[in-house]
């Protein structure tokens, strides 16, 4: 370093090589012999830093929040297209989506694949209750109300127990694909343990239980707002 | 200041006052993200960027910082150095953010940085701060990975999974399958596993230190 003149002051403050952490007595009593500074100083240097460190994070932000979007559209698409196969549609599934209300009120985004204008799936975000917190899932179906796939999104299940519902943990997810209302019959709509047709995990059982029922309730939104969802009219 | 000097510094970071295995700072992080050896080196690598940009700004400013406003203008610098860090990784590095994303605010709240502002680049210029953030952050890299390895070999039988999503692709050759799916213990990556293998592994470090002759003894470092 070209700094000489902290070097000299280094020396000055004359701290020990094994000073690391030493308690800084030394320094405050040397600040007490020095005249007292005027309070406002205080904070006056307080709002310079904050000025300073405000400013540098408004510029990062400014300079990173296309990306960060762009990173957002991303991950967005990389789901839908997880759960709406390629072959079903052609155009651009994640643009000009639908706000619906589901059964209790709140707002569903559908997304929509449509091939030749013809809508040919729809794809939305639904949320189930798992062993320690809400699970989000992102869910495909066709047309005729078969499911075309269902991929966890987030959830905060335990490792090694409950997060096999992530397909690269488990295959279990992929269980559901081309099941519909119908199929399984209502009362097997459940995980084995309470009389249906799904396996619980060993271990783990209100993971797979707040599934089963998030897809069961995803399957009865697609039922209610069928004719919404699958008018063609109303895509471009 | 003499080589020597920084030799010294970048010593006591990386092991004889290591941040997690001497002074036992910053161990709610420690708890959090040492469920896999990619995850630690991943908060390893953030804390220690954050620590080294606090440290030099707070050495090129220390003139400037009034004693008593101190402590709230080295957490407005932790702060503000943690969400850059938060952004530009959430821009640039988005396989990694969604991982670790949820744990990156968590660095101003470890007091590894700010007590090494407070007991050093609050007093130092700015060449030995950078040095002394540097090496304490690869310390605490160190010994987070080293925790993440141990409880990822034995909680999930593999070793830097996902490895290539942190350091890409090139690096896919060190994630490793060690044990068979049925001879995991599943208690190791989940938070009583990290008191444990923490523990452990500060009696490891304590007897290589014994093993080497120093003298253990419980001195103000130890007590910061």
């Amino acid at each position: 370093m070209t700094d000489h003149k902290d070097e000299a002051e280094d020396r000055k403050e004359a701290v020990e090589e094994d000073a690391l952490f030493r308690a800084d007595e030394a320094m405050h009593e040397d600040d007490k012999t020095e005249k007292e500074k005027p309070f406002f100083i205080h904070g006056l240097v307080l709002a310079v830093f904050c000025l300073g460190f405000g400013a540098l994070l408004a510029l990062t932000y400014h300079l990173t929040a296309q990306t960060i979007v762009a990173r957002g559209v991303e991950d967005q698409q990389a789901s839908l297209e997880q759960v709406i196969p390629a072959s079903i549609h052609d155009n651009d599934i994640s643009a000009n989506p639908l706000h619906l209300k589901d059964a209790e009120g709140h707002d569903v985004t559908v997304f929509r694949a449509t091939k030749a204008g013809h809508v040919t799936g729809v794809a939305y975000e639904i949320s189930g209750s798992g062993y320690s917190g809400e699970i989000r899932l992102m869910m495909g179906v066709d047309d005729q109300g078969h499911i075309l796939g269902v991929r966890a999104l987030a959830h905060k299940e335990t490792p090694g127990l409950g997060d096999k519902i992530e397909a690269n943990k488990s295959n279990w997810i992929l269980r559901f694909t081309g099941l519909s209302l119908t199929n399984p019959s209502e009362n097997k709509w459940k995980v084995k343990k309470d009389g249906g047709q799904f396996d619980q995990f060993s271990g783990a059982t209100i993971t797979p239980r707040g599934v089963v029922a998030a897809i069961h309730r995803g399957l009865e939104f697609f039922e209610t707002h069928k004719s919404t969802l699958l008018e063609s009219s109303n895509v471009q | 200041m003499s080589n020597n000097e920084y030799f010294r510094i970048a010593k006591d970071g990386l092991w004889d006052n290591n941040g997690i295995l001497s002074m036992l700072l910053g161990l709610c992080p420690t708890m959090a993200v040492t469920t896999s050896a990619t995850n630690a080196l991943g908060m390893g690598l953030a804390t220690a960027a954050v620590m080294a940009a606090s440290n030099l700004l707070v050495s090129v400013f220390r003139h400037h910082i009034t004693y008593e406003v101190r402590v709230p203008v080295y957490i407005l610098i932790v702060a503000a150095m943690v969400t850059l860090v938060d952004l530009v990784m959430n821009a640039y590095m988005h396989p990694l953010y969604k991982v670790l994303g949820l744990f990156i605010p968590l660095i101003v709240s470890n007091c590894l940085p700010l007590a090494h502002l407070e007991a050093f680049a609050g007093k130092r210029p700015p060449a030995a701060s950078l040095v002394d953030g540097v090496f304490a952050g690869l310390g605490f890299t160190f010994a987070l990975t080293v925790i993440g390895g141990v409880r990822e070999i034995i909680g999930s039988g593999t070793l830097f999974s996902n490895a290539a999503l942190l350091l890409g692709s090139s690096f896919k050759f060190l994630e490793c399958h060690l044990l068979p799916a049925d001879c995991h213990i599943l208690m190791m990556v989940l938070p009583p596993g990290g008191f444990l293998v923490t523990g452990f592994v500060l009696v490891g470090k304590r007897m290589i230190d014994v093993a080497q002759g120093k003298e253990i003894s419980m001195s103000g470092a130890h007590g910061a």
